[in-house]
């Protein structure tokens, strides 16, 4: 049982957050630079790379998202110096200068006029330093409400709506009364149910944001839509598992914000909340996409329920799989952090579901590897708005 | 032993749990509010994780699960039947 006196064993930073991993990234700005960065993390032993496809041409609206994005993923409490790499020395210096704000250690290097092989070694000689004083950083008891706490289900069937989704409603409305910081998103999943959501925002003014956020995006799907979108959303693996339209997969998704919390404010994406509580957060319902915009907005420990059985990780934050499908426990069993398919043969209450996972979640803080970061799960996707220029 | 979960004592369907439910079969379902069961007798074998309707539907129905509206019935559905995409379409988008 969780309650305001439990704590947990956290990386405390320069700028007072607290991190539950103790990475040293390797951060390409663009696609260009994901070689370089991945020879860097190949000379020293323990640090990561995190290669992904943008950052050439983007412009607006999209470059803010991917500056914000790239920014709050070093900038995240999870890690404990960053390495950027960037073809071009201006934006790599301003992804490093965000960082840098944290007062995290970082550097900045850019390959033109210099070629992968002078940039990897200058690197490597910085990642090299990073990753030996990170290895000196210890953990430090922290108190629950220093924990931010993401969730995003995928790979959902029905079951996700019977069990796993509860248990992480559960769990949730047990972090909310002890001041943690919670989110939830994926905006598309909200079609059918933004009734219950309005009655769980705090304010009408949160349901305004909220209905901003949601009419934005549904206005994006009926611009680009071909079909009812029954091919992608709710996904064939969802339809595999059961669920039939958007408005049952949408209500199943609102179950993981449990009974109580209530709704306290609205995040674009990648935003960093300016206090505890629940946020609702502007995301995809896509999984890498949703859990890399958390990580970007400051979370680092995320739980994911799923029905299929979803496979996904992110390099940042740990990411708890709950699932209580037991054919999914049974042919998937590798992925499974928190089984609770007990609910479904009615031997185990909701309320031991929710003590499973937060059991399961506070060792997981406190180091315990998650099935995902052992079975090396790193998806980090990034969120485009729109074409490059 | 319970073959299938309803969220809600109104809803019109009711979510297989187990294995291998077949048609024929004598089922029992658990109503998770308020906490109590009832019993279906299966029209169609029906996979882990998908529906039972619980009651006839006639096209133009609407659907309920969770207490809400989940879609309308494009095709008529007896009660016991396998209740999904063949029968029934979101009513968005």
């Amino acid at each position: 049982m969780i309650s305001k006196k439990t704590k947990f064993w956290g990386y405390r930073r320069e700028n007072g957050r607290v991190g539950v991993r103790n990475h040293v990234i390797i951060l390409p700005v663009d696609d260009l630079s994901n070689a370089a960065a991945e020879a860097v993390a190949n000379n020293i032993k323990g640090t990561m790379a995190i290669p992904h496809s943008y950052g050439r041409l983007q412009f607006g609206a999209d470059l803010d998202l991917h500056f914000r994005t790239l920014i709050g993923t070093g900038s995240n409490p999870n890690v404990a110096a960053v390495v950027v790499i960037g073809i071009e020395d201006q934006w790599a210096m301003k992804v490093a200068d965000g960082i840098r704000a944290t007062g995290k250690p970082v550097i900045g290097l850019g390959i033109e006029g210099h070629g992968d092989h002078d940039t990897i070694m200058r690197a490597s000689a910085a990642a090299k330093k990073f990753l030996q004083d990170a290895s000196e950083i210890h953990r430090v008891e922290c108190p629950i409400s220093e924990l931010w706490v993401s969730t995003k289900c995928g790979e959902s069937d029905t079951t996700s709506g019977c069990g796993a989704n509860p248990t992480v409603g559960n769990a949730f409305d047990k972090l909310y009364p002890l001041k943690t910081t919670l989110v939830f998103g994926e905006t598309s999943e909200i079609t059918g149910g933004e009734s219950i959501l309005e009655a769980r925002c705090r304010t009408p003014k949160v349901w305004k944001d909220f209905m901003f956020m949601f009419d934005r995006y549904q206005a994006m799907i009926e611009r680009h839509k071909t079909s009812d979108l029954s091919d992608s959303q709710p996904t064939k693996g969802n339809i595999a598992g059961g669920l039939t339209t958007i408005e049952e997969k949408a209500l199943g998704n609102i179950q993981k914000i449990g009974r109580k919390c209530k709704i306290d404010g609205v995040l674009d994406k990648a935003e960093v909340p300016t206090s505890p509580g629940l946020w609702f957060m502007d995301s995809s319902s896509a999984a890498a996409e949703m859990v890399t915009l958390c990580a970007a907005a400051g979370y680092v420990v995320h739980l994911f329920p799923t029905g299929q059985g979803n496979v996904i990780g992110n390099p940042i934050l740990p990411v708890i799989k709950i699932c209580a499908n037991p054919r999914t426990v049974r042919l998937m069993s590798e992925h499974v952090d928190v089984d609770t398919s007990g609910l479904l043969r009615r031997e185990m209450t909701m309320d031991d579901a929710g003590d499973a996972l937060l059991d399961c979640m506070i060792r997981t803080v406190n180091g315990r590897l998650t099935a995902a970061e052992s079975l090396g799960h790193r998806e980090f996707s990034l969120t485009r708005l729109y074409e490059s220029a | 032993m319970i073959h299938f979960v309803v969220h809600e004592k109104d809803d019109g369907v009711g979510v297989v749990v187990v294995e291998g439910c077949k048609v024929g079969q004598k089922t029992t379902g658990w109503i998770m509010e308020p906490d109590s069961t009832v019993n279906v007798s299966l029209k169609s074998d029906i996979p882990i994780g998908h529906k039972v309707a619980l009651k006839d539907f006639k096209v133009g129905d609407t659907v309920i699960k969770y207490g809400v509206d989940i879609g309308k019935v494009v095709a008529p559905i007896k009660k016991g039947e396998h209740l999904h995409v063949h029968n029934v379409k979101t009513k968005r988008w």
